[in-house]
């Protein structure tokens, strides 16, 4: 198993990823687990834009949005004097489902460049609404006091935090990877392959795809609620268009339809912005045409770049 | 006489000025195979589509097995029985043959809410899949992805998906189109052992084809039925010939 070189990347990133709070303890270097923190929350968000973007055929440009509304929901609990997770969390991820049944219903009626933009439009409407919260922080955004509370599960503690944003990121992706392969699995990567013929074969598809764009807003939102948890703050910021953006970005660098690529993607990209803004204010320049050439010459993303030839 | 399985009535779909199916009305008896000819643009594709549901009929019913089935969605008309196959041929690329058939017993096993269990490991899909590709010949072919199949092949998958569907009808879209000498003569014998268990609806331009296999012959030519019959009938219908066949083809037909 271990000959193909992508199975040795998750593995190599799996153990880095598992042992970084040994290194970062022995060398007291909180920067990096608060790095890699934020990047495992924005892998588990682009895990889930996976869903539908890479198996789904779903490109969401509005994506972020759940982000938003999963802190949003953490952040106004908190506000309000709530802070218990038992509450906060299923909360949050409710409230996201919601949101994502509204916004499928409507845009998933819709295809191709008319869906990236209806989604987009979606996303960028409660943007505004963030913006308009005044009693949240409008686009100040909102400062979270106490993160939220668990019982013995201290997540104020940095290594706790980051163990239990890594379990649920590998939980979601095992997730989705038994997900994509049952029969609903099959019902959504068929109409990305071939709408009209699953229509013929008798798929309702539109049910099956609401369905799934409903898992994926939730999933989105359970980032969100941890992302609100690692900043101890909610800002309109959260669910910008560019965030989507970002998303986008690290599924498809990372590898479409693919169980890992979106961790890859998130790990490459991130820590690439990071160094890179370590050398230049002009990063961007450089991280740019490096996009374009991974989109233009390595179709499947890094994950396709490793494939073995033969198969 | 009973009623027939499908029951065409007075359906039309116009085009902006352009009358695509004008007042057709086909009867398509249970068992009999029951083919569709006519010159290019007579509207044989056009009619495959409002039977579908792919485009919506202006006027006219459609009923299948005694029910009304004129508003009703491309996939339900399927889980009630009626599939077709595609003239461009119309497959999952990047999945295996097995699969896609697989997906089509699945289409009809009830619905796909299922979100944990390996789909690929479950007999119930997978085993009538491969009989479905055995009945048309693919067995050997099943984990071969469909994108590295040739176009024979693709033909015949169409037909493996569309019987897997478990129908009481066939729509057979040109299952001949692009292919070979040999490959035909193969999907011709196909089709007369299925015609023996389904009733089918065939639109082809292989005139051979269609004489081998039809019950019964529709002719249809700017979107109207001139003529329906029976094959020797067809042959020797004088407004057949004129509007259709024409001189050199007129002599085919004969011989």
């Amino acid at each position: 198993m271990m000959r193909d070189p992508r199975t040795a990347l998750v593995a190599a990133l799996l153990i880095f990823l598992g042992l970084l709070p040994v290194y970062v303890m022995a060398a007291g270097n909180n920067f990096l687990l608060i790095l890699f923190t934020r990047i495992i929350i924005l892998a588990l968000a682009a895990t889930s834009l996976n869903l539908i973007l890479g198996y789904g055929g779903m490109v969401s440009f509005g994506h972020a949005v759940y982000l938003g509304v999963g802190g949003y929901v953490v952040g106004i609990l908190a506000k309000e004097g709530i802070n218990t997770g038992i509450i906060q969390w299923p909360l949050a991820l409710l409230v996201s489902a919601l949101f994502a049944l509204i916004i499928g219903a409507l845009s998933l009626r819709t295809r191709g460049v008319y869906f990236i933009m209806i989604t987009l439009a979606f996303a960028q409407m409660l943007y505004y609404v963030a913006v308009s919260l005044d009693r949240y922080g409008a686009d100040d955004g909102l400062t979270i006091n106490h993160r939220s509370q668990f019982g013995l599960l201290n997540l104020s503690n940095k290594v706790v935090f980051y163990y239990l944003c890594l379990a649920l990121l590998l939980g979601v992706i095992f997730l989705v990877a038994r997900l994509v392969n049952s029969r609903f699995g099959f019902a959504i990567r068929g109409a990305q392959s071939n709408e009209r013929r699953m229509r013929a074969i008798g798929f309702p598809v539109f049910r099956y795809r609401l369905v799934c764009f409903v898992i994926a807003g939730t999933l989105c939102g359970l980032a969100g609620v941890l992302l609100a948890n690692h900043t101890d703050f909610v800002s309109p910021a959260m669910m910008h268009w560019t965030r989507s953006g970002d998303l986008i970005v690290m599924v498809v660098l990372g590898g479409m339809g693919s169980a890992f690529g979106p961790l890859i993607g998130a790990v490459v990209l991130l820590v690439l912005e990071e160094a890179l803004s370590g050398i230049t204010e002009y990063w961007q320049i450089i991280l740019g045409p490096l996009l374009l050439l991974i989109v233009l010459f390595a179709r499947g993303g890094i994950v396709g770049m490793l494939r073995p030839r033969h198969a | 006489m009973p009623e027939p399985l499908l029951q065409i009535e007075g359906l039309t779909k116009r085009f902006g000025g352009i009358v695509a199916s004008d007042n057709v009305t086909l009867p398509v008896v249970q068992g009999e195979l029951h083919a569709i000819i006519g010159p290019n643009g007579a509207g044989k594709t056009t009619l495959i589509g409002q039977l579908t549901g792919e485009l919506s009929s202006q006027s006219g019913t459609i009923r299948f097995g005694g029910q009304d089935i004129t508003a009703l969605p491309v996939w339900q008309r399927s889980l009630r029985g009626l599939a077709r196959s595609f003239q461009i041929t119309s497959l999952f690329l990047d999945f295996t043959a097995l699969d896609n058939v697989a997906l089509a017993v699945q289409a009809h096993a009830g619905h796909s809410f299922h979100f944990w269990r390996d789909a690929r490991q479950q007999p119930d899909l997978r085993d009538p899949a491969h009989a479905a590709l055995e009945r048309v010949g693919l067995g050997r072919r099943a984990d071969a992805l469909v994108a590295n199949m040739s176009h024979g092949e693709h033909r015949q998958l169409e037909i493996a998906m569309a019987l897997a569907t478990k129908p009481r009808m066939l729509l057979l879209d040109e299952p001949m189109a692009g292919m070979g000498v040999e490959e035909s003569a193969r999907m011709v014998e196909l089709l007369r052992e299925l015609k023996r268990e389904l009733t089918i609806l065939l639109i082809e331009h292989d005139m051979d084809a269609v004489f081998a296999l039809a019950d019964r012959i529709s002719v249809l030519v700017y979107g109207r039925i001139i003529a329906s019959g029976e094959p020797a009938a067809i042959r020797a219908n004088p407004d057949v010939r004129r509007a259709y066949l024409g001189e050199q083809q007129a002599v085919t037909l004969n011989g």
